[in-house]
């Protein structure tokens, strides 16, 4: 023992090879840093020595350029901030309850209570904060009097915007798409894979270029609109719609809607319960629709009118007032939705026929029906094939989707340009853009990340 | 897209050695060739003509600068965008491309902008057939521009300083702005008159599209050089005041060899390097005026081969003018 030990130690410390791998990784490490730092001090010096100003105390400046389309941008105080507040606390306490069950062995669908308390957490305690505080709550929209803070967060609300609908309609194009090309008619298979390959194959800046300067530009003049009884107005310059004016009766009903969906949940969970129990279902349509319709429209009657309705109408060179839909964002979000969802077609399509063709034949051998088969038994086990590639289609959304310069859509990176070429702070403009597309990545791959662990297979 | 070349400039920052840039002239002697920053397409200022060779008025003031030292010029074509950021970094050493002079641009940015060789103001293009004929009618338009000029900023004053309220829609090339204003996605196309006049001429039915009298900014429009080397922004100033002495004096270029070796004005003679040392002093050759009248002409002659009523821009001299003829054209003498 003791001479084993005596020649362990012998063993010169260069020739351990566990030790030679870590000092070979910190030498790295060290190299790294210093390229780093030097890259640092070397723009410092670079940008100092040609007179260049830098710093981002440039942000708090007047912009004083227009921006196409604002979003309203919450302001943080106030009503909001409290409920962001008692929303991140609520997510926390959630997720300690999960941990505390799961230390239980106990699952959260099995226990009402619990799944009361989180329901409440997460959404009744925020809302109702968000309520008593609904006076302090302010937004600010865009104006050429803004800080270029404020212009970049209008770029970024325009880029987040076409990226959440973008993933959600690529998905939903995609499942359809890929379900055909599994139909057993020859005809819808075939128009359904030459979709995937036509679009697959084109470049998306070129896709983008044909709907917005091509398809979207055929549209009538606006004197020349499609005017369908006032409701509905389309023209080379955007589609218009009537838009809801919040009045006094708006948060008592978007309260009462809130309810009813979690009323619903719960007609959900006594219909499942009483199917294993009892063997029936409980009924689901028509108590939903009864607490779907009846409540908003008691808290209606009571509350008076949520909403008025603002008509667009044609004064001097465009339509004003309504939903106006632009050609830019328009094209942008059908081309992205277009291309990517040629990819999520492919994903699903694979997904679902790596899924051994046993489980299908034994699941018709229990005489579930057709859509059960899918639902129950299909589908679960190619969501785990699916969902990986899933999220680096919609990174791709994400980063894609800075192409909108090219087609005159005002997202983070065409603001961000014009800040740019306005204040001529290249290095920290380049900088917030890295950060926050890095930012965005991160937020949806964290997001698929998790509900690929959700759904992966629990080994018993 | 382009966004990988504003990034490749904030590399080359990172990267570069902090010792570079001693002397732009002798960087430009040494290399052989100077690198002259210009629009990618914009006729009658930096366009590729039918055999492919690059002309205009700003490709002219480059091909001056060429001629004064003496070497062959290569063009960047850059955005508007690109372009200051290209020569804060380096990669030109003079830029041409219609930038207008500004405050902060002369400040913050580390440039120094030379002659004004060409005032303009920005213009606002529109239909015929909308039947309006001054700027105060606009409310409520829908303007197409391009990202990345003082353009964005004129027009966006312009419309609050009258309380009236506009909706833009924004280009990163010229080019998709006059596809987007020529569709009717706009009812306004807004740059430099100048700018303006050459996209009409590339439009489907040029005669439909009028520009409106007004104009809502000072443009003068300078060719810039980076701030620090006093010599190279010298050598560009007097070649650009050189080219305006010239058609003062009457000076082109068929008569430029002949005016140095007979004219009997002290100034011509000073100013063509026939007596004196006013250009060696500016450390290049007592031949370096001949070279640049000869290749190029003088002011006017640049002026009415790209922009002039002849050119399909079809522009009037108006402030362009000599001094002496009613315009701002007004070089120092040459002593």
């Amino acid at each position: 023992m003791s001479q084993h030990a005596h020649e362990h130690a012998r063993v010169p410390f260069w020739r351990n090879p566990q030790i030679r791998a870590w000092i070979y990784q910190c030498i790295m490490l060290g190299g790294l840093l210093w390229v780093a730092f030097t890259m640092y001090q070397n723009t410092l010096a670079n940008l100092e020595k040609r007179g260049i100003g830098s710093g981002f105390g440039f942000l708090q400046n007047e912009a004083g350029f227009n921006i196409g389309e604002t979003a309203p941008i919450p302001v943080l105080q106030g009503g909001f901030l409290w409920f962001l507040v008692a929303l991140i606390f609520g997510l926390f306490a959630s997720r300690a309850i999960a941990v505390w069950l799961k230390k239980q062995d106990k699952t959260i669908t099995s226990n009402d209570k619990t799944v009361f308390a989180v329901i409440a957490l997460v959404g009744i305690i925020p809302v109702l904060v968000l309520y008593i505080g609904s006076d302090s709550i302010s937004f600010t929209r865009y104006t050429e009097a803004s800080s270029y803070i404020t212009a970049l967060m209008t770029g970024f609300a325009n880029t987040i915007k076409v990226t959440i609908l973008g993933c959600i309609f690529s998905t939903i194009l995609g499942l359809i798409i890929a379900l055909g090309r599994l139909s057993p008619n020859w005809l819808i298979s075939k128009l359904c894979s030459w979709y995937v390959e036509l679009n697959r194959n084109l470049p998306v800046l070129l896709q983008l270029f044909f709907w917005y300067f091509i398809v979207l530009q055929q549209l009538p003049s606006v004197r020349q609109s499609i005017d369908i009884g006032g409701w509905f107005i389309l023209n080379n310059r955007g589609l218009y719609l009537p838009a809801p004016v919040a009045q006094s009766g708006a948060w008592p009903f978007c309260l009462a809607i809130g309810a009813a969906f979690i009323g619903i949940y719960f007609i959900f969970r006594r219909s499942v319960r009483l199917l294993n129990e009892c063997g029936t279902p409980g009924k689901i349509l028509l108590p939903s629709l009864a607490l779907l319709i009846g409540l908003p429209a008691l808290v209606w009657l009571v509350a008076g009118a949520p909403f008025t309705l603002d008509y667009p109408v044609l004064k001097g060179f465009n339509y004003r007032g309504g939903i106006d839909l632009t050609p830019e964002f328009t094209a942008l979000l059908v081309g992205l939705t277009v291309y990517v969802s040629a990819f999520n077609a492919e994903i699903i399509r694979s997904g679902i026929q790596a899924v051994s063709n046993g489980q299908r034949e034994a699941a018709r051998a229990l005489a579930l029906k057709e859509r059960h088969v899918m639902r129950l038994v299909i589908l679960p086990q190619a969501m785990r094939i699916i969902v990986p590639p899933m999220t680096s289609e919609y990174l791709a959304i994400a980063k894609n989707s800075s192409l909108a310069v090219a087609i005159g859509y005002p997202d983070f990176v065409s603001v961000g340009g014009t800040i740019l070429n306005q204040s001529g702070q290249a290095v920290e403009i380049v900088g917030i853009w890295m950060g926050v597309y890095l930012s965005i990545s991160l937020v949806i791959s964290l997001g698929m990340n998790w509900y690929n662990a959700k759904i992966k297979l629990v080994e018993r | 897209m382009r966004i990988t070349r504003t990034l490749a400039l904030v590399i080359a920052f990172a990267l570069m050695a902090s010792s570079a840039f001693a002397s732009t002239l002798e960087d430009v002697t040494k290399r052989g060739y100077l690198k002259c920053g210009t629009h990618i397409e914009n006729p009658g200022f930096s366009a590729l003509d039918s055999s492919g060779n690059r002309i205009g008025f700003d490709v002219d003031f480059c091909r001056a600068v060429g001629a004064a030292t003496d070497v062959d010029v290569k063009y960047t074509p850059l955005t508007s965008k690109e372009r200051l950021p290209a020569l804060q970094s380096g990669e030109i050493d003079l830029l041409s491309r219609t930038t207008t002079q500004t405050m902060s641009r002369d400040t913050n940015l580390g440039l120094d902008f030379t002659v004004v060789t060409l005032y303009d103001g920005q213009g606002l293009m529109i239909r015929k057939e909308l039947g309006i004929t001054k700027a105060s009618d606009l409310d409520g338009a829908t303007i197409c521009l391009q990202t990345g000029s003082t353009t964005e900023l004129n027009v966006a004053d312009y419309f609050r300083k009258h309380n009236m309220k506009f909706k833009p829609v924004v280009f990163d090339k010229q080019p998709d702005v006059r596809k987007a204003y020529d569709t009717g996605r706009c009812d306004v196309h807004t740059t430099d008159v100048s700018g303006l006049a050459a996209q009409r001429s590339l439009m489907k039915n040029p005669e439909e599209h009028i520009i409106l009298p007004e104009l809502i900014s000072k443009e003068p429009l300078a060719p810039v050089v980076r701030h620090g080397d006093n010599q190279w922004g010298d050598i560009v100033r007097w070649t650009i005041w050189l080219t305006m002495a010239a058609e003062e004096k009457g000076i082109t270029s068929e008569n430029v060899e002949k005016m140095a070796k007979e004219s009997k004005d002290p100034e011509v003679q000073r100013m063509l390097g026939a007596t004196g040392t006013l250009w060696q002093d500016l450390g290049l050759d007592k031949d370096a005026p001949v070279r640049i009248i000869k290749l190029v002409g003088n002011y006017g002659d640049i002026f009415d081969r790209n922009l002039g009523p002849k050119t399909p821009l079809r522009l009037d001299r108006g402030y362009n003018n000599q001094w002496n003829n009613g315009g701002l054209i007004y070089a120092p003498p040459f002593r």
